[in-house]
């Protein structure tokens, strides 16, 4: 069986910037242990002996002149941003008080 | 034009439509008009679309008008294409079926909009999916399913039900899809249309929102062979853009499609069926087609030979392994700050309590779910049992290929283990919905090429089967054609195309006509 637990869940949730709500933590715990449990079957047959595919068809050394190419207006750019003050984007704190 | 001249517009060929705009016996804007037309009619039954241009009969009037100025223009141009809303448009929103993207308008286009817009094709709008095209349903579109065309209770399969269900209400000749599972193939099948994935690198990917950068791969949506195959002529080749991108030069794909409507094109072809692609887990009326068209392929001349893929039983398990991992890491993207959502949490926070309680409000269930796999799929401890075992998986898979491509020429299965399915019937249990991409899943980690068309109706439902075609690795050429060929030869069975069994939708001006069919 799979090591997820509600803790493991709430955790790995924090790492991916979601805040769930507990009635998810608890869904997510069951749903994702269901399918951890059904990926492990990979390990059946991952053996040392195997290597590892990262790309279908790999490309080796994909350079591009050192020249600058297309670039986007700033405003362009901005225009998307959900807060800017004309030039750059707007944020909220980046520091919390305890730190 | 009368209204229902128009609407017969709407059931031709984009090649059918592209000779008639070619001889000048219409105009673009009527052909534009005339899906446009029929989306109204239709699309509030099928919602297929999240977004219909307001710019199509201005750039139809525009290719109209370079024409009669007797502008060289390319083989599609003035016929309209259904753009999936994965891929980047500076003119309509995209959003991917997000509510993280509501509304957002990219600076700029992907490579194969700009390539459609070069060749004058006109775009009409923006096709519903699967939020960042995860699922097999297009239940997990933020924004309302889409209907089936054939069954409104059923699903278009997904992600790319919008685009295959556009085209199967015909509210469009032709459409683009994106496919890292199965996103083109597997709604195909169930919608009586057909969906290529090309090879993995055959089609650009800059401007497509990603999903997992080493399987997702963009190709086109039709109703015949020869239009995917025009489309693809459209969208392919090498993008500086796009570091993937691969540098080959590609035959046109569009001969190769009409050289399998000529002659003895599958006389002596070696056809591999994949022993562990037919059997449990496939619905009977799926299995019947199947064997039909193996028949049917047979008395062509086709040589009949049983391969075996041993590893492909573990091909859904790597997938949910590597598409989470690489979606984990694209969806990071989404961050509140430079474009899409934000939401601040009541009281305030920083920008980490923004951006969680952003992606908790703009992420769908499935997303989060896959999000939160891949994060621990690549967590440190278990990246080697997880993320590094199925790229071992994925080595084993191309393996299989390449010693059935030894016994064989192509390669063939369902295209899906069933037919369209009810709403709601697998959305509580993520593990059966991924089940439906049993099929598809392994052209995808060996980065193959991949064709579904329709080969008939299940008996038990009437509801449309598709075939799977896989070639090796670049040759895609070879796919159109033992494709047309077979299309050719089941649509003589018939006596038309598959689609003209349709029931008529609600809302369509031929519909009288359409259920005497």
């Amino acid at each position: 069986m799979s090591e997820i637990t509600p803790e493991v869940v709430r955790h790995l949730a924090g790492l991916a910037r979601i805040a769930l709500t507990e009635e998810e933590v608890a869904r997510f715990t069951g749903e994702l242990s269901h399918i951890v449990d059904a990926v492990a079957k990979v390990n059946e047959v991952a053996t040392p002996d195997v290597p590892a595919t990262s790309h279908p068809i790999p490309l080796a050394n994909v350079f591009r002149p050192d020249v600058v190419g297309e670039t986007l207006d700033r405003a362009a750019v901005l225009a998307g941003a959900p807060e800017h003050d004309g030039s750059r984007f707007r944020v909220s704190a980046i520091l919390g008080e305890e730190q | 034009m009368t209204d229902s001249a128009r609407e017969e517009l709407t059931r031709l060929p984009a090649a059918d439509l592209a000779d008639l705009l070619r001889s000048k016996e219409v105009s673009s804007v009527e052909v534009t008009r005339a899906h446009l037309d029929r989306i109204a009619a239709v699309d509030g039954d099928v919602h297929a679309f999240l977004h219909v241009s307001d710019a199509a009969l201005a750039t139809a009037a525009k290719v109209d008008a370079a024409r009669i100025d007797g502008a060289d223009l390319s083989p599609l141009a003035g016929v309209p294409v259904a753009i999936k809303d994965v891929l980047c448009t500076t003119d309509m929103p995209s959003t991917a079926a997000s509510r993280i993207l509501e509304g957002w308008i990219p600076p700029y286009d992907a490579t194969v909009v700009r390539r459609l817009r070069d060749a004058d094709l006109v775009p009409l709008g923006k096709t519903n999916m699967d939020e960042f095209a995860m699922g097999s349903s297009t239940e997990h579109s933020a924004f309302g399913v889409t209907r089936n065309p054939w069954d409104l209770e059923r699903i278009p399969g997904g992600s790319g039900g919008g685009s295959a269900a556009a085209v199967a209400a015909f509210e469009a000749p032709v459409a683009l899809g994106s496919d890292t599972g199965g996103s083109i193939r597997q709604p195909a099948a169930v919608t009586g249309t057909v969906g290529f994935k090309p090879t993995y690198g055959g089609v650009s990917r800059f401007g497509v929102i990603a999903l997992a950068s080493s399987l997702d791969q963009v190709g086109p949506v039709a109703r015949t062979v020869l239009d995917a195959a025009l489309v693809h002529d459209v969208i392919g080749g090498h993008d500086p853009h796009d570091s993937t991108s691969l540098p080959d030069a590609w035959p046109s794909f569009a001969d190769a499609a009409r050289a399998g409507r000529t002659g003895e094109t599958l006389r002596g072809l070696r056809v591999g069926v994949i022993r562990e692609l037919d059997g449990e887990g496939f619905q009977a009326g799926v299995r019947t087609r199947f064997s039909e068209a193996l028949d049917l392929l047979a008395r062509a001349g086709a040589e009949i030979v049983e391969v075996s893929a041993p590893h492909f039983e573990y091909a859904i398990a790597a997938y949910y392994l590597i598409l989470p991992a690489e979606a984990s890491s694209n969806l990071a993207k989404y961050d509140s700050v430079r474009f899409g959502l934000r939401v601040t949490p009541p009281g305030g926070g920083t920008v980490e309590d923004v951006m969680a309680a952003t992606r908790e409000a703009g992420f769908g269930d499935e997303v989060k779910r896959r999000i939160i796999l891949g994060t621990y799929a690549l967590s440190a401890g278990y990246y080697d049992a997880y993320y590094g075992s199925a790229q071992k998986v994925r080595t084993l898979i191309q393996r299989d290929f390449t010693a059935a491509f030894e016994a064989a020429d192509v390669l063939v299965s369902p295209a899906a283990p069933t037919t369209a399915f009810r709403f709601g019937e697998k959305l509580d249990d993520p593990l059966a919905m991924y089940l439906n991409d049993v099929t598809t899943i392994p052209a995808n980690l060996a980065g193959v090429p991949g064709l579904a068309l329709p080969i008939g109706l299940a008996p038990e439902d009437g509801l449309p089967v598709g075939l799977q075609l896989m070639a090796p690795a670049r040759a895609d050429a070879r796919l159109y054609t033992v494709g047309a060929a077979i299309e050719q030869l089941l649509e003589d069975v018939w006596g038309g195309p598959l689609l003209a069994k349709a029931p008529a939708l609600p809302g369509g001006m031929l519909a009288a006509e359409e259920g005497a069919l």
